[in-house]
């Protein structure tokens, strides 16, 4: 039987380092993803993911149950993946000063419009790339509402916790985010990628 | 009948089924009768499908062993700091302590007036300690100090008892 995390927290609680190990076996994988998702690099992605644990190491002598160990565990990743996407927007704001952006710097990426092949965006660019640039083009709070909701399968009272808002707002942040992607990856959903696609589930 | 903006609010839900029951019959009556968010809604579920596309990212090899890193140079809770928890906030009540015993302790200080009324009420202590031995006659007769005074000098008696502590030498 697995030990639920509340328990495996009140063991880090009480001194049991192994108990520790065990959360970060299974937390990692995913904290890494969604911080890289968030600030798509992964270096910075695992610097981030290390902070969140390191935080919650420190935090143990504290821990109470009071909230699902998730919501506290991704409450803390959102809020270190905010503070560095400002933190980062205000360094090349800085750098702007100084030093003239190249190209990629200076313009955001254009998608394909859905009249434009896909072929020809494709050479140069895979669908997983298409796809990230798609989410990370999100408004902050939209992106960490669908990487929550689609990629960890969080129930909206637990996301709503973590974005500190009601779950009608909630509803509403999603309808946007899903708005929004479905019209920039339309020439995607036009010509799925694998045979059969099309039933997908959050 | 919910109105398309209506939906649009518990569309998402209805999708992934997690709307309630009677959150997915009124959805489900709009569909039903509206052609553009059937089709908003079939998008979606292949909008799902796309997403899965992004493969999942693993951790670097060290990313353990660099955490244990970090987690080993913390810097670890000495024993007092189980009874002290925050130092800051002990030491400022401690040194606030010390400084009241200290000023309770200082002296109290005295205005002018006070020393002089003090000073004065000494000296009529210590002229009422002599009164005694320079009112008594026969003492001050027989002391030998008193006898080398030449008698010219001598003042008038009267003036002796009402004199008694300038040690005049007539006696």
């Amino acid at each position: 039987m697995t030990t639920s995390d509340v328990q495996l927290m009140l063991d880090v609680k009480a001194g049991d380092e192994a108990s520790f190990d065990l959360l970060l076996r299974r937390y990692r994988t995913p904290l890494v993803n969604f911080l890289y998702r968030m600030v798509r690099d992964s270096a910075t992605a695992e610097d981030l993911a290390q902070e969140v644990f390191l935080r919650v190491y420190r935090a143990r002598k504290q821990y109470s149950p009071s909230a699902k160990f998730t919501t506290w565990l991704f409450r803390i990743a959102t809020n270190l993946a905010l503070n560095s996407i400002r933190d980062n927007r205000h360094r090349r704001m800085e750098s702007s000063l100084d030093a003239p952006l190249d190209e990629e710097e200076s313009a955001p990426r254009e998608l394909p419009s859905g009249d434009m092949r896909i072929d020809e965006h494709l050479m140069e660019r895979d669908r997983c790339d298409f796809i990230r640039r798609a989410i990370g083009a999100l408004p902050e709070k939209q992106r960490v509402a669908v990487l929550l909701h689609k990629y960890e399968e969080m129930d909206y009272g637990e996301i709503a916790r973590i974005l500190e808002c009601s779950e009608s707002a909630l509803k509403s942040l999603l309808f946007r985010a899903y708005e929004t992607l479905r019209v920039q990856l339309a020439p995607l959903i036009a010509q799925p990628a694998r045979p059969g696609a099309g039933e997908g589930r959050p | 009948m919910m109105k398309c903006e209506e939906v649009s609010k518990e569309l998402i839900a209805y999708l992934d089924r997690r709307a309630n029951s009677a959150e997915r019959r009124d959805v489900e009556e709009h569909l039903l009768v509206c052609e553009s968010c059937r089709a908003r809604a079939v998008e979606f579920r292949k909008l799902w499908s796309v997403l899965e596309e992004v493969p999942v990212e693993e951790p670097s090899f060290g990313f353990d062993a660099r955490l244990r890193q970090r987690i080993a140079a913390e810097p670890k809770r000495r024993w007092f700091q189980w009874f002290v928890p925050h130092p800051r906030l002990a030491f400022s009540i401690a040194l606030l302590i010390a400084l009241s015993v200290l000023v309770a302790k200082l002296p109290q200080p005295k205005s002018g007036s006070n020393l002089a009324t003090v000073q004065a009420e000494d000296d009529q202590f210590q002229m009422i300690e002599h009164l005694g031995v320079l009112e008594n006659y026969d003492m001050l007769s027989r002391s030998e100090v008193l006898a080398e005074v030449p008698p010219a000098a001598a003042p008038q008696t009267d003036q002796q008892t009402q004199e008694p502590d300038d040690g005049g030498g007539s006696l």
